[in-house]
């Protein structure tokens, strides 16, 4: 059998010099909901093999499919946050195809009358500039069985000699987010996909419709691409490259897709319209089927579902739940906390924004928030492949903590570096600051006759430097307050100590 | 109504997953034709005045609550299923070798 061989690739910007990106995106979200799109089975992600079936989604003879309304409630949701319009009235379709991921031989999606149409999403680029984009169209469907390969080369479908099946994904609904074609983006097209599915991933966890996890297929990425000469308006012919499913992905897959479009049109070839696979490890995406037209899928409306037809009051009540855009979110706190755009943007990609917004409205200032939450948990976090609200969960630190830990600073009891010894404490378990504090023995030294004492000591002993405080030179207190902490064993307060030392040394 | 061609046929084969040899194919376009020819005159049919019609009953929202409701064993779900490995369908593979 033949190995999938690496094409020929020319530069992203010698593409770019001959060539203009033209970019589609379909996304598709599994909502969050108890059960499956057409029936009462669980949806949920892993589970023991083929326990989450029965026979409305195994599509045993005689078993009746019924719409579960919180998918529809969130799908509409979905439209409504991208702008669309809702269709008054809709029916599903049967797609029907051979491949053993749908038991029924079709997969019950949306064909010709989507439930949500005709929106869009402004994106926020890296330089600040704004790209919209437009949204086709969002519709309802369900997801298919999930499918391990045997006897193929690491799981691969490729040089398998049969296939194992587990139908509990099988119907678990899912929302597809088909955007216009995007043109114009140039050298920006990496970018502005992986924003794109960015601001989208943001969007739905805002709206509490699924969890999103790319790493997990809660939410996948196929790119459209391809290219035309400059300056022409004709479409090239494209390939969909399926399953992109991390954002650095995304933006690598655009890039290499470019790439290869390119050398085979620089040489005179034509583009195979086709599905692709794209490969994680490395990083090229290799010819999968032939695309199939929409004819080939024999669509037609679904017997056995009467269509869906929302009121308009039930749409506009669905309105009324949408939450604050993110990005405007984003906005109003940044200006609220005070956070430069580099704070903010790292404290957005450290997905920290409503552990901080809690930690604040806990009592905590804000930059002591993003001190805290930024610093030590962040680094175990990354260390751990985690990310920081979800370890301190796990270890059980929130707001209160924060909060507990800043009011011992402020009201005296600790120093900046005791501080960060007690939080280092209370990541690993040791108990509340105040408890870590105690058990330590960290306590700031408040007797002013010890600090004293110890400044007295440390000006006797180091005359040189007292004499060029003396000076004039108050920057050459801080040898002596150093030494004045040794003296009294990191506890002393800084500040107190210096004020003492340059009073004494007037 | 076009005429059905030798192409379309092999077309209709690829998608059916239906071997056919050259034989088959040459009597299928023929055979086809004429089922197509005889379906056709519904087209014939005085339908200006008729709404196109997907469900015979003008119902819509039939949807029900999200609630979980009990599924089958793997056991049940995999007593009907020819093959079976590791709690999962055994099927044939799936692509034809490159």
């Amino acid at each position: 059998m033949s190995r999938p061989t690496t094409e020929a690739t020319l530069p992203f910007e010698v593409a770019l010099a001959s060539y203009d990106p033209v970019l589609g995106l379909e996304v598709h979200v599994e909502l969050g909901t108890q059960t499956k799109m057409f029936c009462g089975c669980a949806a949920v992600f892993g589970g023991e093999p083929n326990a989450q079936v029965c026979p409305v989604c195994l599509g045993l003879p005689g078993a009746l499919p019924v719409v579960n309304e919180k998918a529809v409630e969130s799908a509409i949701r979905i439209g409504l946050a991208l702008d669309c319009q809702i269709a008054s009235w809709c029916r599903f379709a049967r797609k029907n195809y051979f491949y053993p991921d749908m038991p029924k031989n079709f997969q019950t999606s949306q064909y010709d009358e989507p439930i949500a149409f005709g929106g869009h999403l402004d994106v926020e680029l890296e330089d600040g500039s704004t790209y919209r984009v437009e949204i086709e169209r969002a519709h309802m469907e369900e997801d298919t069985g999930k499918s391990s390969h045997v006897g193929g080369a690491t799981g691969r479908i490729h040089g398998a000699t049969h296939s194992l099946v587990d139908y509990n994904r099988a119907g678990i609904p899912l929302i597809e987010i088909v955007t216009k074609p995007m043109t114009g983006a140039g050298e920006r097209a990496p970018e502005i996909a992986r924003a794109y599915v960015a601001t989208l991933r943001d969007l739905l966890k805002a709206l509490g419709v699924s969890d999103v996890k790319m790493e997990q297929g809660s939410m996948r990425c196929d790119v459209n691409l391809s290219l035309m000469p400059k300056g022409s308006t004709t479409f090239g012919t494209r390939t969909e490259t399926k399953n992109v499913n991390s954002l650095r992905s995304v933006e690598r897959a655009v890039r290499y897709e470019v790439g290869r479009q390119a050398a085979i049109l620089a040489a005179g070839g034509t583009i195979t319209q086709e599905t692709r696979h794209w490969h994680e490890d490395t990083g090229v995406t290799t010819s999968g089927r032939e695309k199939s037209d929409a004819d080939d899928y024999r669509y037609f409306p679904e017997p056995d579902l009467v269509p869906v037809a929302p009121s308009a009051e039930y749409v506009e009540a669905l309105r009324a739940t949408l939450p604050e855009p993110p990005a405007a979110r984003r906005r109003r706190l940044q200006a609220q906390w005070g956070y430069s755009d580099l704070e903010m943007r790292d404290v957005v990609n450290a997905a920290l924004v409503d552990l901080i917004e809690q930690t604040v409205g806990a009592g905590a200032s804000a930059a002591g928030a993003r001190k805290w939450w930024s610093g030590e948990i962040a680094r175990r976090a990354n260390d751990a492949g985690s990310d920081v609200p979800t370890l301190a969960a796990s270890i059980g630190v929130g707001p209160a903590e924060v909060v507990e830990l800043e009011s011992l600073v402020t009201g005296g009891r600790l120093n900046d570096s005791m501080a960060r010894a007690v939080w280092e404490g209370v990541l690993a378990g040791e108990g509340t600051p105040t408890v870590v504090a105690d058990a330590r023995g960290l306590q700031l030294v408040q007797d002013s006759g010890a600090l004293e004492a110890a400044v007295d000591r440390v000006i006797e002993a180091n005359p040189e430097v007292a004499q060029k405080i003396r000076d004039g030179k108050a920057q050459a207190a801080g040898a002596l307050i150093g030494q004045v902490m040794k003296e009294l064993k990191g506890q002393a307060d800084a500040a107190a100590a210096r004020e003492l030392i340059l009073a004494k040394l007037a | 109504m076009a005429e059905l061609t030798r192409a379309d046929v092999a077309h209709l084969a690829a998608l059916a997953r239906i071997e056919l040899s050259d034989h088959e194919l040459e009597t299928m376009v023929g055979e086809l034709g004429i089922i197509l020819e005889s379906v056709a005159t519904v087209q014939n049919a005085p339908i200006a005045d008729v709404e196109p019609m997907s469900h015979p009953m003008p119902l819509v929202n039939v949807t029900r609550p999200d609630v979980r409701r009990p599924s089958l064993t793997a056991q049940q779900a995999l007593a009907g299923a020819p093959e079976q490995d590791q709690q999962r369908f055994s099927v044939p593979r799936i692509l034809e070798q490159d």
